[in-house]
């Protein structure tokens, strides 16, 4: 098998303990351990990481930018979900 | 590894001030603990949307109930982002529901008493939001790393909900005297109840030293609930309202306010099952659960049938 067929993934690297995996990338690779190998020697090599979590690209369901709209829109003049919405005098100290 | 050294490791890990992660190895009380905290809280947001939600149909104007629309919403999405962080240790989202149904899992016992009059819904944004506020800005410092995220995100949203609750205060306060009185009396009938909030007293509170050495909890019962009446003092006082409590004074010595003592019997007697809305709570989450059954048995009939589609 030529790793022209060698599945791809999505890459999330967890910089220290305390905060969320983010995406940094993609890789191919024949499975998932070796994805993760991988993922290892592209995006870890200076300390970048404490954890990896690799996902075949196939298996990320991804909203259609073509429905940007009807999704975002909507929260946009709900200005009343922001704490800046609602008036609250100095005196009384933050909020 | 052995068990012991795997133990040193994860007791340097928290003194060091550093994140516990869910594949990290953790003591089986840890794990335990954090489940039942996280779960409680998660429990503490979904039924506490019961008492405001009573309010929704009847907010005095459109301004009141999109801001009050808007805050149970968010409240459902907390209990979901704190049931999401216990289930990476484990915990079963069908399991935790089920004990909260059952009467076995407990929640905050502020959600067990009425709201009778619209008054009351300042103060809760007010005091109850306010109070879970202090709760929870304490918690993003939390040793396990997806409750510390959990809570960072809760807090960002929190801010609103307290101040549109002191945004009604200010309305009713400043209002017709009839306002006022409302006011006065939701106050009277907040206050207490939000004090307990913080749990009982450090020297009864049953899981406290463990949660603290595991740095799960990262201050006392007692600190928080001083932190709090500690600030909001000030916000009663410029509303010209009077907190219920004759023993309310500010020691000059310690810059801290004292107060007089809990009706301790009540508490437990609410965190038992004996308060004015245990019942009723309960039967309302399980009726809307029972009620959405058909919604989930849609949702699986459309997803089958979407996949049949696909094969197709
Ligand atoms: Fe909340
Ligand atoms: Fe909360
Ligand atoms: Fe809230």
């Amino acid at each position: 098998m030529s790793n022209q067929n060698w599945p791809l993934f999505e890459v999330f690297i967890r910089s220290k303990n305390g905060l969320s995996h983010k995406h940094v990338g993609s890789l191919h690779a024949a499975d998932a351990p070796m994805a993760i190998e991988n993922a290892r020697d592209v995006y870890c090599r200076r300390n970048e990481g404490v954890s990896i979590w690799v996902v075949p690209s196939t298996q990320i369901v991804a909203s259609d930018p073509e429905d940007a709209e009807a999704l975002y829109e909507p929260a946009k003049d709900k200005i009343y979900r922001h704490p800046t919405f609602y008036t609250v005098p100095d005196e009384v100290g933050h909020m | 590894m052995e068990t012991t050294t795997l133990e040193h490791r994860f007791n340097q890990k928290i003194e060091r001030e550093e994140k516990i992660e869910p594949k990290d190895w953790m003591p089986d009380d840890y794990r335990k603990n954090n489940i039942r905290q996280i779960s409680q809280h998660a429990h503490s947001e979904i039924v506490g949307m019961l008492p405001e939600a009573n309010w929704i149909t009847r907010a005095p104007s459109l301004r009141r109930k999109v801001a009050l629309l808007a805050k149970v919403q968010d409240e459902a999405g907390h209990g979901l982002y704190l049931y999401s962080a216990a289930e990476t240790l484990g915990a079963g989202r069908d399991e935790m529901i089920d004990d909260l149904h059952s009467g076995k899992a407990k929640y905050s016992s502020i959600f067990n008493y009425p709201t009778t009059t619209w008054a009351d819904i300042g103060a809760i944004g007010w005091l109850v939001d306010g109070a879970a506020i202090t709760n929870q800005v304490a918690l993003c410092r939390t040793s396990y790393g997806p409750y510390a995220r959990a809570m960072v995100k809760i807090c960002k949203e929190e801010s609103f909900h307290q101040r549109q609750g002191y945004e009604i205060m200010c309305a009713m306060a400043f209002g017709t005297p009839e306002q006022k009185a409302m006011a006065q009396d939701a106050l009277n009938r907040w206050w207490w109840p939000s004090l307990m909030m913080f749990g009982p007293t450090d020297s009864d509170s049953v899981h406290s030293q463990k949660s603290m050495d595991w740095k799960i909890k990262r201050y006392s019962n007692d600190e928080l609930r001083q932190e709090f009446v500690d600030k909001t003092v000030a916000q009663a006082e410029y509303l010209g309202l009077t907190i219920p409590d004759p023993d309310l004074k500010y020691n000059e010595e310690t810059g801290h306010y004292t107060f007089g003592e809990i009706d301790w019997k009540e508490f437990y007697q609410v965190i038992s099952g004996n308060g004015p809305c245990n019942k009723e709570r309960i039967e309302a989450r399980r009726k809307a659960h029972e009620d959405g059954a058909w919604v989930r048995e849609a949702a699986n009939a459309f997803a089958q049938k979407r996949a049949n589609q696909q094969v197709a």
